[in-house]
């Protein structure tokens, strides 16, 4: 166990590496800051002195190696646009894209899996089919389309939800979150559930399928000939080995969540960092680029790295494999 | 022979699909007693397994017990809702499946498989468990049982496995075991020792058996009656003497000809020609008729039972006269 954590902590240190030189290189690729944050009508010597300024005179690999050692010691650079350090930014605009990610995750995993697996059970049923039917239509209309439609109908046709930004904040326990107030949900749930829509709906049906391959295998009938109540063999032996397949699924979806609202959070003009990202690219702020992808990659490497564990505890072949292959 | 205490009467189970309704058994009656074996052979698809998953009440959708009755001293089952059946699964009717890879949930402790099924049923603190699932372990031939208890499917053998689920289906002292092929995914060796367990296990506790499987080699050894099924209809039935020496049904006669140690070494195995009929399709009469070198015109007509003696029942009009 522990030698497992050892090296997924190796491997993430060098995928983080590769892709910070990936990045780095990348962000190069897509134009010159210099360009846009300079007015045309500058001088030369204005221009030269930006770049300066922006230490891009140094070759590339000096400007890696300063960004790497100025990284490892928590400075990120300074923002082309805000003129202010990344990291602080970046602190100021992730409340926002935690708590619309999270809300949008408890949404979908606590309605989709148990959606799913009664869609799994009883694939006949007119609920089951109704089940299927409304995944369909999540997954078929675009995200920024039904947050549209949500917005007509729920924030001006039947006005009873707010449009765009946080609400009230509030802060408990060191945490400055909408979530601490009443005013601040009913801004939240609106984006929540158009993000969460989407991955609800891929949830539902890889838990209905999950679940109904689990049905037809002979440990579930032998559970049910021992005489096992019917609940128990739904939670302890169906649900219980759909999680395998699901808790992959959950942790891709998670990690979207939380990295990728942007189509939501720029339809509800919601303050996160999928708006954010999208500005930086737009005017070529690089160190905010870098430092937002890279927040992305560490957040994947750590879900991926809980998914293990979860998947450690749930399926004990998991754990032999890995004991085989430490002897 | 003591009396039968588990009765199938007039069984008919059918499933009702879109293509049409497939009757999967039909008119199946027979019976078993205390420390009996009956043995019911038959090809796939012939309504064996179909037979034990309607005694232990779980046909699925869209399958459903037809007409029939099924009792267990005295209780009829067929009439039982799902949680008045789930009291009897288990308890006083166990099953084993055939692929003892597949029967146990691979996320869980041996121990936990055990102490559900006797959970289901009885209200019994944990250390009265542990011994009782220590005993059952021990009792079809599992070493250090104790450690056993605490592993996962993964950590043994087929055989192994077999056995824990055997163990788990004597568990509550069972009336009747149902054992579907309960040793054909395993090797012969311990194939044979198992069946002596099983044997043992029978004659100790008087408990009855069915024993569904397509091997008549393996029955000819454990069972004491043997009844034949071909597409959903009982074919024979009779004590193992009399289907094994004396077997007068020409399906049968095929059956037995095709088991590889009655054939000449070196010979090519016998086949029965064709195939079985669809279950959708079926008519009036004898079912085996298409296959059958002894068919005549009256087999069309519905095959009425001849009772050749107390236990010897056939349904053929040109059976084989011994």
């Amino acid at each position: 166990m522990f030698s497992f954590v050892l090296q997924r902590l190796v491997q993430s240190v060098i995928v983080v590496l590769i892709l910070s030189i990936v990045l780095f290189v990348g962000v190069r690729l897509i134009g010159n800051p210099v360009d846009i944050l300079i007015s045309s009508e500058a001088s030369e010597a204005d221009r030269l002195a930006a770049i300066v300024a922006l230490g891009l005179d140094k070759p590339l690999w000096e400007q890696y190696l300063t960004f790497l050692g100025n990284a490892v010691r928590g400075d990120w650079g300074t923002s082309f646009v805000y003129k202010e350090p990344v990291v602080g930014i970046l602190l100021q605009r992730l409340p926002a894209s935690l708590e619309l990610g999270l809300v949008a995750f408890v949404l979908a995993v606590s309605i989709s899996i148990p959606a799913g697996l009664y869609a799994g059970l009883r694939p006949q049923s007119p609920l089951g089919r109704g089940i299927m039917a409304f995944s369909l239509v999540g997954i078929s209309i675009p995200t920024f389309w039904q947050g549209m439609l949500l917005i007509v109908a729920f924030g001006i046709a039947l006005p009873i939800l707010p449009v765009g930004d946080r609400g009230q904040l509030a802060t408990h326990f060191g945490i400055t979150s909408s979530l601490w107030t009443l005013d601040g949900w009913s801004h939240v749930i609106m984006p929540a559930f158009s993000l969460a829509l989407l991955k609800m709906s891929l949830l539902m049906r890889v838990t209905r399928a999950a679940t109904m391959e689990i049905c037809r295998l002979d440990f579930v009938k032998f559970a049910y000939a021992k005489g096992v109540r019917n609940r128990k063999v739904v939670i302890g032996h169906i649900l219980r080995n759909a999680l395998v397949p699901l808790v992959t699924v959950t942790g891709i979806e998670l990690g979207n969540l939380l990295a990728y609202g942007v189509i939501t959070e720029t339809v509800f003009s919601w303050p996160g960092l999928g708006k954010l990202l999208i500005n930086s690219i737009k005017v070529l702020d690089r160190p905010m680029i870098v430092a937002q992808l890279t927040y992305t990659a560490l957040l994947f490497i750590a879900i991926n790295f809980l998914v293990d564990i979860l998947h450690m505890a749930i399926d004990p072949r998991v754990k032999s494999v890995l004991r085989r292959r430490e002897s | 022979m003591s009396k039968a205490f588990f009765q199938v009467d007039d069984l008919n189970t059918w499933f009702f699909t879109r293509k049409g309704t497939i009757k999967s058994v039909r008119d199946i009656s027979f019976d078993v007693s205390r420390g009996e074996v009956l043995g019911i052979v038959g090809e796939s698809g012939s309504g064996k397994s179909v037979t034990g998953m309607s005694i232990m009440g779980q046909i699925d959708e869209p399958g459903r017990i037809v007409s029939g009755s099924i009792s267990l001293n005295g209780e009829e089952l067929t009439k039982l809702d799902f949680e008045e059946m789930r009291r009897y699964r288990g308890n006083r009717i166990a099953m084993v499946f055939q692929n003892p890879l597949m029967t146990l949930n691979p996320l869980m402790r041996v121990r936990d498989q055990m102490y559900e099924a006797i959970g289901a049923h009885e209200d019994v603190p944990r250390n009265a468990m542990h011994k009782r699932c220590i005993e059952a372990l021990r009792a079809v031939g599992i070493p250090s049982p104790e450690e056993r208890l605490n592993a996962y499917p993964h950590e043994m053998s087929g055989g192994m496995r077999q056995r824990v689920v055997i163990a788990i289906a004597l568990l509550l002292g069972p009336d009747l075991i149902i054992a579907d092929e309960p040793t054909t995914a395993l090797d012969v060796t311990i194939q044979a020792q198992i069946i002596y367990q099983i044997r043992r296990q029978i004659d100790e506790r008087g408990l009855g058996m069915i024993w569904i499987t397509h091997d008549l080699s393996t029955l000819s050894e454990l069972a004491d009656r043997i009844m034949v099924m071909y597409a959903g209809a009982m074919m024979e039935i009779g004590t193992t003497e009399e289907i094994i020496g004396g077997a007068r049904h020409p399906y049968t006669r095929k059956l037995l000809d095709s088991v590889p140690s009655r054939n000449v070494p070196g010979e090519k195995l016998k086949q029965i020609p064709g195939n079985m009929p669809s279950l959708m399709a079926l008519g009036e009469g004898c079912p085996f008729a298409s296959r059958c070198e002894r068919v005549t015109e009256i087999c069309r007509e519905p095959v009425p039972a001849t009772q050749l003696s107390d236990t010897h029942r056939i349904w053929c009009l040109h059976p084989f006269e011994n």
